[in-house]
């Protein structure tokens, strides 16, 4: 069966962001941009399913600028067999992306989409849940393992109390946690090979999706800052701090 | 119109997640509605329906919805969404989990995890792992949200009397099963709720350190337990017990960081803490530019200390 991954290029994880001055945005200019670390972790699974013969073919699609590509290239030295890059200098909304999302893998027959659970940058959590409510196809998000038997994918999934395990009937769409797998480092000759594999380059338009969004950014302000706190020299002037001052123990 | 509001309960009582969230929709508009959605869920349905502030309850008992399952629940949702001008549900892993189905479903772009109510249209949410907070206008003719619960004041969970209606249309996707479940267990305060939380990280070195220090003085503080990733990750502690941007969001009273650097990560699930303590043999570690009182010290020394002297 195919396999569909959905990757997106985001802020470097370990960069401190900066708001623009005019608060219309955060700074993204001259900063490092990376595969969203969720999304990582999908390309990750997609390959292992492969690698256990369960998955033949995996495609990696990502909707975004250009330069996107070098996220998509990314996915592709690290097992992926080709790409597709929907192009668009529009803000994406994850309704928008999964409306293309699902075009993509019902034109592909894709069996198994996988998404991170959330990106990084805009920290929303929908995009893999979307997709498959306008698919009609079973969910496993927040997964941390996942194990394919015969028609039926079995998810465990992290909840607040602990871990699920759902079984889903495929086609199905699956988000990954950090739990589910260390992701591998893409090795040079990978990264020369993933240069030759196909890529495809489409627009919204192609697929009939407009991007136009009917959430409006009004600002994006820094959060407030703590004030800055003490250092204390001992236990016993820490529990004094505590008891007198901040007042929060008896 | 009104506004629905997604119980998270456990079919005998509904969980203090649910009044935070009632609290963030009277300030999208007066008339909310509270539905639960389980499987012999009266106790829950009348714990409900004491809520302070709610007109009305909906029932919804049936099997298909046992295990709050996105995929019936998110069909349940969207079958009565036509009454109502907002829904809200708490970002909680269930609320996030059904529904941008139901804003999929209603076709309407939704708003997670929202701190902040301007107006009915207008909320305040944090990106960028709490880095920086947008407010966002929508001009969607529904607007489906989830809500922090530790940005919200509970309100209070007696003093109302909701009508209940039962509600006896089932929905059932039949495109995935409940298997099992694995709940760790715990007579702790839950720690999203906790009024003080008890963190731990990398440098505690093993599980059984967590016994033996964290607990004692988590005890004695009638505290919560959290962890960093590292603790997580190097299997001190389950992973329903990581505070951050990928865990749990707290933002309890007192919270005490021992051992933890302060990632990124890390500082994004906990910084809105009243007052945050950093134990850390580390006068670097990046917790300090957050810590109210930072105390330069081996925890292995400073915990069994600390918690002699509370």
């Amino acid at each position: 069966m195919k396999a569909l991954v959905a990757v997106k290029r985001v802020i470097d994880y370990n960069v401190k962001v900066r708001v623009k001055a005019d608060h219309s945005s955060v700074d993204l200019s001259n900063t490092k941009m990376s595969i969203n670390p969720f999304d990582e972790i999908a390309v990750e699974e997609a390959v292992r399913l492969k690698e256990k013969g369960v998955i033949d073919e995996i495609i990696v699609a990502s909707i975004g600028p250009k330069e996107a590509q070098e996220q998509i290239r990314t996915a592709l030295a690290l097992g992926a067999d080709r790409g597709v890059l929907v192009v668009t200098e529009d803000k994406t909304q994850p309704l928008q992306v999964a409306k293309i999302l699902k075009q993509i893998a019902d034109q592909e027959g894709t069996e198994i989409v996988l998404l991170g659970k959330q990106a990084i940058d805009d920290d929303n959590n929908q995009t893999g849940q979307m997709l498959a409510a306008l698919m009609g196809v079973g969910q496993g998000t927040f997964a941390s393992e996942v194990v394919v038997e015969g028609d039926k994918v079995n998810v465990t999934r992290e909840i607040d109390g602990g871990l699920q395990t759902v079984a889903l009937d495929l086609p199905a769409i699956i988000t990954t946690d950090l739990r589910l797998n260390e992701p591998r480092f893409a090795k040079l000759p990978n990264i020369m090979k993933a240069k030759k594999k196909p890529l495809d380059e489409k627009t919204p338009a192609d697929f009939g999706v407009d991007m136009t969004s009917k959430q409006e950014i009004v600002k994006v302000v820094p959060p407030a800052e703590r004030s800055a706190g003490v250092r204390v020299a001992s236990v016993d002037e820490l529990v004094d701090k505590l008891k007198n001052e901040a007042k929060v123990i008896g | 119109m009104a506004i629905l509001v997604y119980a998270e309960h456990d079919n005998t009582s509904v969980k203090k997640a649910t009044l935070s969230t009632v609290a963030a929709a009277k300030q999208m508009g007066d008339d909310v509605h509270v539905l639960v959605a389980g499987s012999d869920n009266e106790a829950a349905t009348n714990a409900a329906a004491q809520i302070e502030g709610v007109s009305r309850v909906l029932r919804a008992d049936n099997a298909a919805y046992a295990h709050q399952m996105a995929e019936n629940i998110s069909l349940l949702v969207a079958d009565i969404a036509a009454n109502y001008s907002h829904i809200v549900a708490p970002a909680t892993t269930t609320g996030k989990n059904f529904m941008p189905r139901v804003a999929a479903l209603l076709d309407v772009s939704m708003l997670s995890d929202v701190t902040a109510v301007i107006d009915a249209q207008t909320f305040e949410r944090p990106i960028y792992a709490g880095n920086a907070t947008a407010t966002v206008k929508t001009t969607e003719d529904k607007v489906v949200v989830t809500v922090r619960t530790t940005s919200f004041d509970a309100v209070a969970a007696t003093g109302g009397s909701a009508e209940v209606e039962t509600l006896d249309n089932v929905q059932d996707a039949g495109k995935a099963s409940f298997v099992s479940e694995e709940m760790a267990k715990s007579d702790r305060p839950e720690l999203t709720s906790a009024e003080v939380v008890v963190s731990g990280g990398r440098a505690l070195a093993s599980g059984e350190n967590f016994t033996k220090y964290i607990e004692p003085l988590a005890d004695k503080l009638g505290a919560a337990i959290g962890a960093s990733r590292a603790a997580v990750d190097a299997g001190f502690v389950p992973n329903d017990m990581q505070v951050g941007q990928t865990g749990k969001i707290v933002a309890p009273q007192l919270y005490i960081a021992a051992g933890i650097s302060g990632a990124i990560q890390h500082l994004a699930g906990m910084k809105d803490s009243k007052v945050i303590v950093a134990i850390n043999n580390d006068p670097e570690a990046p917790i300090a530019s957050v810590a109210d009182y930072f105390l330069e010290a081996d925890l292995f020394e400073a915990l069994p200390e600390l918690t002699s002297k509370i």
